[in-house]
């Protein structure tokens, strides 16, 4: 577990330095993660059992990880209220159009010509 | 033990960060557990019910986020080699991912500019602030690239996050009830939407499912967060004076 923790670390850091030293949009996990996959593709043999155990222990306690941030919710309820309305409507509706829009695209372009789904 | 001594200790642990790690991991194991009562059923959030649990803690004992925060940190902190280890699922669904290349990239340009635009634009319609738009517009990426890109175009930081938290429970709640009822039932496309519309919390929703959904849904995060930092910042300056003349 400790070798799969610090490659995984590495790359971390890895993508951390990738950003900053080429100004980079995107987070240093996020470049991380494009990192290893590149790494596990020219690795013939692939991700290692340990690697693969624990990035599956971290995966299936993802939830887990977005509990310290989504406390901070209680930082900001006096500052959603004045326009509670509008910010609710506009980010229920459109995170129901954005998740129509990406799967109902995938759905139909990927589905088989005899229809599957229907 | 007098009531007194009692208060002493509660006084002395709370400022302690071993308390609120420790609650952190014990609210999320209850919530894991009502979460697996309920059948699975997506309503029965675990991020959802730790959050409610948690902030009601606080809100009881008048623990500042911050205090909380010096505790929980160790937990945020997993978050970045989490993300790393996204590669490997992906890694695993390699095949299916490069046969399905040209879908997926049109679902992903539709998909972004859908989630990206019509926050902007509905907020915008109801007549809420700049400042508050440009935190909104955002809300389907991950945190830190959303940060970015709210400050970039005006919004608060802060409030990006907490807009970017909500959009990924409620995405996780409802996405696959919503998109089943609508005939698609294939792991990719549920995953997928997940992933671009939800970020993190929908790609954890989505590994609840299966581990081809999530890695489709991590996959969606990944090119989502991407397209959208390199899109919205002029795309929503194009769009700003169609709407507001």
């Amino acid at each position: 577990m400790t070798a799969a923790l610090a490659l995984l670390l590495a790359f971390q850091l890895a993508g951390e330095a990738l950003r900053v030293a080429l100004h980079l949009p995107v987070p240093g996990p996020v470049i991380g993660m494009a990192l290893l996959l590149v790494y596990l593709i020219l690795r013939p043999e692939g991700p290692s059992t340990e690697l693969r155990n624990t990035a599956g222990g971290l995966l299936q306690n993802l939830s887990l990880l977005f509990v310290p941030a989504g406390t901070g919710v209680m930082l900001h309820v006096g500052r959603l209220a004045d326009e509670a309305w509008p910010i609710a409507i506009a980010l229920v509706a459109s995170t129901v159009l954005g998740l129509l829009a990406a799967g109902l695209t995938l759905h139909w372009l990927a589905r088989r010509p005899r229809g599957a789904g229907q | 033990m007098s009531a007194g001594s009692m208060t002493e200790i509660w006084v002395y642990l709370s400022a302690q960060p071993l308390v609120w790690l420790t609650l952190t991991l014990a609210t999320y194991l209850l919530a894991i557990t009502l979460h697996r009562k309920a059948g699975g059923h997506p309503a029965a959030n675990p991020v959802l019910i730790s959050v409610g649990i948690l902030v009601a803690l606080l809100l009881a004992t008048d623990t500042p986020y911050q205090r909380y925060f010096d505790g929980a940190q160790f937990v945020h902190f997993l978050l970045g080699p989490a993300t790393v280890a996204l590669a490997v699922p992906l890694h695993g669904q390699l095949k299916r991912l490069v046969a399905m290349g040209g879908p997926i990239l049109v679902a992903l340009v539709v998909g972004s500019l859908v989630a990206g635009l019509s926050a902007y634009t509905i907020g915008a319609l109801l007549g809420a602030s700049a400042p508050t738009l440009a935190s909104l517009a955002p809300k389907s990426v991950t945190t830190p690239i959303a940060m970015g890109i709210a400050e970039r175009l005006g919004g608060l930081a802060s409030l990006t996050a907490v807009f970017v938290i909500l959009t990924g429970i409620f995405g996780a709640i409802f996405a696959d009830g919503l998109l089943r009822r609508l005939g698609v039932k294939d792991e990719a496309s549920i995953g997928f939407a997940l992933g671009l519309a939800s970020h993190g919390i929908g790609t954890a929703r989505a590994f609840q499912l299966s581990e081809q959904t999530g890695a489709f849904a991590a996959l969606a995060m990944g090119l989502n967060g991407l397209l959208t930092a390199l899109t919205l910042p002029w795309l929503l300056p194009l769009l700003a004076p169609l709407i507001r003349p």
